[in-house]
């Protein structure tokens, strides 16, 4: 399959004081990795494409690595994840379900075997396009209070030949959680449900 | 701190390769970006001293945060620029206040130099708004290669009595500058233009 090619990354970490209610003793903090890649698909409908999700393996294994780096090196603190990809116009959505493997299980590694699925959505666009990632803890994809999305894009990405893969990773729960549901302390964390 | 900080964020942006082209090293640069609370919103108040001291505090931290996020020696840094956004009930005065007497000081402390004016933009504007931080040299203005600007946007803000205020930091010019004009290895550094 062919080669995986970066043109560039993004890296952003928001750190989260309030929301309008009480200061956050410790802030919540929310980290998204993007690479904007070259999609070697793209222009031409290619019936056998599975193979590129191993060579994506690499770059899902860097971004993990990444994330965890950008949010002070420890994978402990991490309770949160997702993943998302925009594909350039010259592509096709099934283009960017080539992250779903690569992605979640280069993520759920680096945890060190997190149990949830990896939340996850995608959409063509053009350079510049909004994708709203969508987050769920990472052991009980039922923790009503880690219900989250960050908003990711890049400016001049993606072009028509190009994917925007993204992988997302949260500290906690949202900054003023208080709509009951199942609590982060209550799971179990074996089916990756409850 | 005199700001009441709701979120920071930092962005950090790193290209490999353009049409095609590796860049190597790749250019990279940074943004951290503070949304606080706007003292002045909804009314007209004549001195505007109180933001300006949040400038100072904001030069400061947003500094070292975009310089962490790239992991250089502050001395290393290559250009810079800065921009605030203000939300809707409040004026561009407001953001003059921020960005213009007190913000500079303690960005050229933290990176050791900084002969060169700190390129600014500032704009009023809703939340998600793009806001455009141009670069330039931080010891000569004239440095063609180092024109740049690069964009930030933090999809829930500025709220309406926020500000979002940026600093940005990079290690590099554009990537595969060739339009001529005056080079980082043939500048003085003493008048901040050439």
């Amino acid at each position: 399959m062919p080669e995986v090619k970066v043109r560039k990354t993004l890296m952003t970490v928001e750190e989260i004081f309030h929301e309008g209610g009480p200061a956050q003793e410790k802030p919540l903090r929310r980290a998204a990795a993007l690479a904007v890649i070259r999609n070697p698909f793209a222009g031409r409908y290619v019936q056998d494409i599975a193979g590129f999700m191993d060579d994506l393996k690499p770059l899902g294994m860097e971004m993990a690595k990444s994330l965890i780096a950008a949010l002070g090196g420890d994978s402990g603190v991490v309770e949160g994840y997702g993943k998302g990809a925009i594909v350039g116009s010259a592509g096709e959505l099934e283009h960017g379900a080539l992250w779903h493997v690569p992605g979640g299980y280069a993520m759920r590694e680096v945890l060190g075997g997190a149990k949830a699925i990896v939340a996850s959505t995608k959409k063509v666009g053009g350079p510049g396009t909004r994708l709203d990632v969508p987050i769920t803890h990472i052991n009980a994809a039922y923790v009503r209070s880690h219900f989250d999305a960050i908003e990711v894009g890049i400016g001049d990405g993606p072009r028509a030949d190009e994917m925007v893969l993204a992988l997302v990773m949260t500290t906690g729960a949202r900054v003023h959680a208080r709509v009951g549901g199942l609590k982060a302390s209550e799971i179990k964390g074996e089916d990756g449900l409850r | 701190m005199k700001a009441r900080i709701r979120k920071l964020a930092t962005f950090v942006e790193e290209t490999r390769s353009e049409m095609g082209r590796a860049i190597e090293p790749p250019t990279r640069r940074a943004a951290a970006v503070a949304v606080i609370d706007n003292p002045y919103a909804g009314k007209y108040v004549e001195d505007l001293s109180e933001l300006m001291e949040i400038g100072e505090e904001l030069g400061e931290l947003l500094t070292r945060r975009a310089v962490a996020a790239l992991g250089i020696a502050p001395t290393t840094a290559e250009s810079y620029g800065k921009a605030a956004a203000v939300g809707e009930n409040g004026e561009i005065e407001h953001a003059a206040a921020i960005l213009h007497p007190k913000l500079g000081t303690p960005v050229r402390r933290v990176l050791g130099k900084g002969a060169a004016l700190i390129p600014s933009s500032k704009k009023r504007g809703g939340m998600g708004v793009a806001l455009d931080i141009p670069l330039g040299h931080k010891d000569a203005a004239f440095v063609r290669s180092h024109f740049d600007g690069m964009e930030v946007r933090i999809n829930d803000a500025p709220r309406a009595n926020e500000i979002l205020v940026a600093v940005a930091v990079t290690d590099s010019g554009r990537p595969l500058a060739r339009v001529g004009g005056l080079t980082k290895d043939n500048i003085k550094g003493e008048d901040g233009l050439r």
